[in-house]
């Protein structure tokens, strides 16, 4: 291992970076591509076993490719590149050195063999539960371990997070408050903790029945702890996209909040309000009663919704800002139609506001009532709700950022700038048709996690609405495009990180 | 910028274009949140939900029982039964179907239950679209009237097993 002291220059904005922290970065950045990869494979087999007309893959095989999509996208991919950008926020922004790199390592380590154990669980076939493994449904007890690590291992990621905030403020490497995006990843890794605890208390003893200790455990609470854990794990997304959102801004156009107050305020709503939101997972469980329903959906949910309304006009108005400084003040729109569309990172992070915006968050907040709950619970609308939030919001956001990750930090000249400027446009096509389709065929009642909606084999014989099977083919084909942008994304980051020319040191060029 | 500490006084106040905003999510969210109780006060489609225990095997023995007591028929295996006005109905979720296929009178109300014996279903009430989670060890207690007549289909929407896409039952309004 390298001197944790040996620090570079960025010569574009004239940040240190250290040595041990690139290399971290590195490696879980890259491993969080390996799994995008294997879960976008997944993507496209599950898309085209969902077209009728396709019907590609065997029902067994279908539902382990499911489980397989939804673990390898939702939980490896997205939380190796949150670990990536805790490092970069913590040490690079701040100038300072990684605390304990080597335990940073042993988390990587960590998360690395967990992740490795449940995919190997998986596609063996033995643990075809979803990510979301509702007992009494029960999974490999190795499959349990597995995700038990590797929250292990994140957990340690946020403690080294908060460590280099400390070392960093002991150290005096930066001077004031926290910049806006460390104070919004700063957000999100406390609601990591949070999360990764309910992460404890729900797999711990669902291990522990899986290998016999523990002989009954309760459907229903499994469902509260988990969803404790799988929504505010959304939430850690959430934040941590829209701090990518205020540096893919700061990073195009040079922007600079409006109010740091206002942001910083909208962040601390985040932190206290999301994790209440967590129950609108159990609108129609038999458990909760409506009043307490009622109390849970009304006012909580919304101070979260706030924060986001506040972030949504934040950002584009520092953008805007921005710009009109530039001299692009013509008219209402100018700073607009002038901004870097030929980058990937302005389309990335507007594209990813709007899809995050108008499809994610306005179906969550519908589909987040009582009454409404009921018509849209465990529909593909659903699905379609949280690819419009976590892939054409957050996965977006965080390829967008990739593109300056690779020059800034690994210091190679991207491989095929073309193509990565093309990637957000497409991918935002993509997603934004398969979210469509999705909520189409979920509102007239087309269900989640299922492998024929032409229902040849049920027992009582039942046909949709032929307007379902349009829908269904809409997604399909939004999901070749967004395979593609996928596909494109890998093949740009892959190429650029192992075979694009390496940038002097004082070379300051990004794109 | 974002990417550097911000000046040193930043607390400063939030400039008009920003506090006219707020001002207005702050409402929107206020509008919202009055909805949703309101909306159980004036609205006509709550889910009249009553949380209940229930052990599996009980709830198979009950629903058995009900099964045995009203039964008229059978149907692609299944039995089909009808049961009084105003009586309890028991609706059970089984890998993979839903027993029984029940028969019921249009403006008659029915004390629904609804539980599984084994995993979790998800009960989809097809062409209207009302979904709930059907969790084993809990009993879904609803208030049904059924307002119109016709061949309504319950498709299973949570992940059950291989054999989930084939789980499908029946009710008849008549
Ligand atoms: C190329 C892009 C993608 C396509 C075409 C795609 C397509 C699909 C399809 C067809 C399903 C199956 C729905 C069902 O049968 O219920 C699905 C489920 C899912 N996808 Fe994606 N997806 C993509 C990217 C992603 C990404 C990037 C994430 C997460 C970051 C993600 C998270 C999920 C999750 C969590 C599920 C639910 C799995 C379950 O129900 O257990 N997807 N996706
Ligand atoms: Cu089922
Ligand atoms: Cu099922």
């Amino acid at each position: 291992m390298s001197n944790e002291l040996e620090f570079r220059t960025c010569p574009i904005t004239g940040k240190k970076v250290f040595k041990a922290t690139q290399n971290l970065i590195w490696i879980n950045a890259v491993t969080a591509v390996v799994f995008i990869l294997i879960g976008g494979i997944m993507a496209f087999l599950i898309a085209m076993t969902r077209w009728p007309a396709v019907h590609l893959l065997p029902a067994e095989m279908f539902y382990r490719f499911l489980t397989a999509h939804g673990l390898n996208m939702l939980i490896f991919w997205i939380v190796f590149f949150e670990i990536a950008g805790l490092y970069f926020g913590a040490s690079v922004l701040l100038n300072s050195r990684l605390a304990a790199p080597r335990v940073a390592w042993f988390a990587y380590i960590l998360m690395l063999v967990g992740a490795i154990l449940v995919n190997i669980m998986v596609f063996t076939g033995k643990a075809t539960v979803m990510f979301s493994s509702y007992v009494p449904l029960k999974a490999d007890p190795i499959y349990y371990l597995g995700i038990i690590l590797f929250a292990v291992g994140a957990l340690i990621g946020c403690g080294i997070f908060f460590g280099t905030l400390a070392v960093a403020k002991a150290e005096k490497t930066y001077e004031g408050s926290l910049p806006l995006v460390t104070f919004g990843l700063s957000a999100a890794a406390i609601i990591a903790v949070y999360t990764l605890a309910c992460g404890a208390i729900i797999y711990i003893p669902t291990f522990l029945w899986s290998i016999g200790i523990i002989e009954n455990l309760d459907g229903a609470m499994y469902r509260l702890i988990f969803w404790g854990l799988g929504h505010s794990s959304q939430q850690i997304n959430v934040t941590a996209m829209v701090s990518i959102w205020y540096l893919l801004g700061a990073l195009t156009v040079g922007a600079t909040p409006v109010n740091e107050k206002v942001c910083r305020t909208a962040f601390v709503l985040y932190i206290l309000f999301i994790n209440l939101a967590a129950e609108h997972h159990l609108l129609t469980d038999p458990t909760l009663s409506p009043a307490h329903k009622i109390v849970n959906t009304s006012y909580m949910m919304y101070l979260a919704v706030l924060a986001s309304m506040i972030h949504a006009l934040a950002i584009p108005m520092a953008a805007e800002v921005a710009q009109r400084k530039k001299g692009f003040t013509k008219g209402m729109f100018e700073w607009l139609s002038k901004a870097p569309w030929g980058e990937p990172g302005f389309p990335a992070m507007i594209f990813s506001l709007i899809i995050f915006g108008f499809i994610g968050g306005i179906t969550g907040v519908v589909y987040g009532t009582e009454q409404l709950s009921i018509k849209s619970h465990n529909t593909w609308a659903l699905t379609g709700h949280f690819h419009g939030t976590v892939v054409g919001g957050t996965t977006l956001a965080f390829m967008g950022l990739t593109y300056y990750v690779i020059p800034l930090i690994f210091r190679r000249e991207l491989i095929g700038k073309k193509w990565a400027t093309a990637q957000p446009y497409i991918f935002a096509i993509g997603i934004t048709l398969l979210a469509i389709g999705m909520g189409g065929a979920g509102t007239l009642g087309s269900p989640r996690r299922h492998w024929d909606v032409t229902f040849a084999d049920a027992i009582i014989p039942f046909s949709f609405d032929p307007a379902v099977i349009l829908f269904t083919t809409l997604a399909a084909i939004g999901a070749l495009i967004a395979v593609t942008g996928g596909a494109i994304y890998v093949g740009v980051s892959v190429l650029s990180v192992f075979f694009g020319r390496k940038m002097a040191p004082n070379e300051a060029k990004i794109l | 910028m974002s990417i550097t500490s911000p000046e040193k006084y930043w607390w400063k106040p939030a400039d008009l274009q920003e506090k006219v905003w707020i001002t207005i999510a702050i409402l929107w969210c206020l509008v919202l949140s009055v909805m949703m109780p309101l909306w159980h006060i004036i609205g006509t489609q709550n889910p009249s939900l009553e949380p209940m225990k229930i052990r599996t095997d009980d709830y198979r023995a009950v629903s058995d029982a009900f099964i045995e007591k009203y039964k008229v028929g059978e149907e692609s295996g299944i039995p089909v039964v009808e049961p009084p006005a105003n009586s309890d109905v028991y609706l059970r979720a089984q890998m993979w179907n839903w027993t029984p296929i029940l028969k019921l009178k249009k403006g008659v109300n029915y004390k629904f239950h609804i539980s599984s014996t084994d995993l979790m279903h998800g009960f989809s009430l097809m062409p209207i679209v009302m979904n709930f989670q059907i969790v084993p060890g809990h009993d879904n207690i609803l208030n049904i009237t059924p307002t119109e007549a016709g061949t309504f289909h319950i498709l299973c929407n949570e992940f059950c097993g291989i054999g989930h896409h084939t789980m499908i039952g029946k009710i008849i309004v008549i």
